[in-house]
């Protein structure tokens, strides 16, 4: 039995898991429209590869990789391609970003699905078809997979906690696609060289533990491994990549560091499941699973196809009537979408619908008391109270002392605090100022490099105009020379006595100047 | 007597000795304030403040010849943080020198332009492309948006875009708690 650890503070929200977590996957049905954007992952977006009009087929590319940090866009069905433009982005922001809108023919025909053989070919070719599936990691950071795996390690710890409450996506996911998300586990090891797969799972969710160990120790369809199921004590935020690692292994990733330094690496479960299908049946990234929980008549765990818009998507749970609003994510760290006409993208994992008796909107906010709750719940062992007062205060070098690009955002220290301040706001509104000022000061960097070096351009712009007419006047001195030398040839090939005769002309100056001279003086 | 005015005498010597050393040693190549100054500057180079560019500015400052609220592009922020470091009251920027506005990048029309390379020679920071009698961009990226090239345009094509507001660069706003009406359900503020 492996020895677990346990991460610092931490909260126990009430998990509201059941009523989702009761019924099977079901597919979503094939939308009217489809709304994929370009934006998939946390590097940025992907180049735009369709135009309007064009035909696409299920799974073809419509979004290249640019860069080492790149990912890939599918088109998540058959159809047309009836424009390219901005739509609003299921973000915070409640910003539009380009995407493709898709009307689907209906047929589902798919590209030419290429498996591979993960055991037999080359680790770069796997990676390149993470790229190419267009694979992120669908815990909800959306960072590309295809360069996390690009790292040599010992353990690879794949993420089933799922500490958010209500979300049950990931916990259906293990008990039904329980063959693909072992396989992706194993496939992702053996990538990565990894000694021992740790999957470790919320106590909360004992089917998916029971059936991920019955996988592993049956007959499977695929080289499992060292590979064992833990089930981990459930306490919010035990899913954060950080703090999972630390219950499984015991080791504190310390700031500014990642945990391949440490010969660990962390995937979802959804990813495992992602890259699985990708590799062994060459399926892009075009659905994934997405939990409909709250204020829902039918809630449950629906495979929707990427693009979908969330008022499709919406009516399969039946919100009840008094719902006020989506939110995207679970109760602890999801934010509400600004209209339920944006799509679901690789990170939605959930929309919790809210109502306000559900969710009855926090009292007022009071002064902070320093009571120091927040510093206790803190999993990252930051001080909340000391960053709340430097952000609110605008005080941004001070808050990066404290180490707030630490945080997590997980809303450990908003849930516990009496005086009920809306803290994580506050360190958002925090982080994103000072991104803000450092790409102003990056800006202003590269602009005081372009103007030193026109200056220093137009001052050997000048030095070297001045070289040349100096050299233009020499020459021309020189030819002017040659030609009075050549001259002065020619003259003395006919009359050779010219120097006598210059030297009689000075002679009848001087002379001349003498007589002035004298008739002057007299 | 002679002991003591010998003990100071030496000690001023040693002393003397150690700051003169300290001073050849540890000596400062250019002026350490100009460069924090210059940092804190945006470096639009668009000489609104009347010196012809950034770090003539700062020199400026540094010298105390120049006050420290006459930097539009970098409005009430930048003031703020001269203030700080120099130790100096804040100060209203001066309208004298202009107004702070939002960031914005020039746009050539180019329909319009005759390709007479007036505005590339005015660009501080080489941002526009083009040569005599072909039609001229700007490369936005590199575009700090000083205005510098647009009293030389013969045809005014070049206008002020404002940068539009994109994901990569939203902000999360300050948090503000929503006024709640007392005797309504909340919910409707």
């Amino acid at each position: 039995m492996l020895e677990l650890f346990r991460f610092p503070g931490g909260v126990k929200p009430a998990s509201n898991k059941q009523e989702s977590a009761g019924a099977a996957i079901a597919a979503a049905p094939l939308p009217e429209r489809l709304v994929v954007p370009f934006r998939q992952s946390a590097t940025g977006s992907a180049t735009i590869q369709v135009r309007a009009g064009e035909k696409v087929l299920k799974g073809q590319m419509i979004g290249s990789a640019e860069g080492a940090f790149g990912t890939t866009v599918h088109a998540p069905t058959s159809g047309t391609v009836l424009a390219v433009e901005s739509r609003m982005l299921p973000h915070p922001s409640g910003l539009a970003a380009p995407c493709a809108v898709i009307e689907p023919d209906g047929a589902e025909t798919w590209i030419e699905r290429v498996p591979l053989d993960p055991f037999k070919v080359d680790p770069q070719i796997v990676r390149a078809r993470i790229r190419d599936a267009g694979i992120v990691g669908l815990g909800g950071a959306v960072f590309p997979s295809h360069v996390k795996a690009n790292v040599v390690i010992d353990t690879l710890v794949i993420n089933g906690a799922e500490c958010e409450p209500w979300i049950t996506c990931d916990d259906r996911l293990m008990r039904e696609r329980t063959e693909d998300v072992v396989c992706g586990a194993a496939l992702l090891g053996r990538l990565m060289g990894a000694k021992r797969i740790l999957i470790g799972i919320e106590d909360n969710k004992p089917e998916a533990v029971q059936a991920l160990r019955a996988a592993i120790s049956g007959e499977g369809y695929c080289e499992t491994g060292d590979m064992q199921v833990v089930s981990v004590p459930t306490l919010y935020p035990a899913g954060g990549e950080k703090q999972l690692i630390r219950v499984l292994t015991g080791i504190e990733v310390p700031y500014g560091k990642l945990s391949p330094e440490y010969g660990i690496q962390c995937f979802n479960v959804g990813t495992a499941y992602a890259v699985a299908r990708a590799v062994l049946h060459g399926e892009p990234l075009i659905a994934r699973i997405v939990t409909l929980a709250g204020n829902y008549t039918k809630p449950g765990n629906f495979e929707v196809l990427i693009g979908t818009p969330m008022n499709a998507l919406l009516p399969l749970g039946t919100p009840q009537a008094d719902t006020d609003r989506i939110v995207m994510g679970g109760p602890m760290m999801g934010f509400a979408v600004s209209d339920t006409s944006v799509p679901v993208v690789k990170a939605t994992n959930c929309l919790l619908a809210m109502s306000q008796k559900l969710f009855p909107p926090p009292p007022p906010e009071m002064p902070c008391i320093r009571c120091g709750a927040c510093t206790r719940a803190c999993p990252m062992i930051l001080q909340p109270h000391e960053l709340y007062w430097y952000a609110k205060s605008k005080n941004f070098g001070k808050a990066q002392e404290y180490n707030l690009f630490d945080c997590i955002e997980c809303g450990c220290c908003a849930f516990v605090c009496p005086s009920r301040i809306p803290l994580v706001d506050y360190y958002r509104f925090a982080k994103s100022e000072i991104r803000a000022r450092e790409r102003e000061k990056a800006a202003a960097d590269t602009a005081r490099e372009r103007y030193e070096f026109r200056q220093f351009r137009e001052e050997r712009e000048k030095a070297e105009k001045a070289a040349r007419l100096a050299a233009k006047a020499a020459e021309t001195k020189a030819k002017l020379a040659q030609e009075e030398a050549d001259k002065a040839q020619k003259v003395g090939a006919d009359k050779t006595a010219l120097p006598d005769d210059k030297a009689a002309l000075i002679a009848a100056a001087q002379a001349r100047v003498q007589a002035q001279k004298e008739k002057d003086s007299a | 007597m002679l002991t003591a005015i010998l003990v100071m005498a030496l000690g001023a010597i040693v002393l003397g000795a150690a700051l003169g050393f300290a001073a050849v040693r540890f000596k400062v190549e250019g002026d350490p304030l100009v460069e924090k100054i210059d940092a804190i500057l945006p470096q639009t180079q668009c000489g609104q403040c009347g010196y012809p560019g950034c770090k003539p500015y700062a020199e400026a400052v540094a010298k105390g010849e120049a006050d420290i609220n006459c930097c539009p592009p970098g409005g009430e922020e930048g003031i703020r943080k001269l203030a700080d470091l120099l130790g100096r009251e804040f100060k209203e920027l001066s309208g004298e020198h202009g107004v702070e506005k939002p960031k914005s990048v020039a746009l050539i029309d180019e329909q319009t332009c005759i390709g007479c390379t007036l505005c590339i020679q005015a660009c501080p920071v080489d941002a526009i492309v083009g040569a005599a009698k072909q039609m001229h961009t700007i490369i936005a990226a590199q575009c700090t948006g000083c205005e510098l090239c647009l009293p030389p345009c013969p045809v005014n094509c070049i206008t002020m875009e404002p940068l539009p507001e994109t994901i990569d660069t939203w902000k999360w706003k300050y948090p503000v708690i929503g006024i709640q009406p007392v005797n309504k359900v909340a919910g409707h503020a």
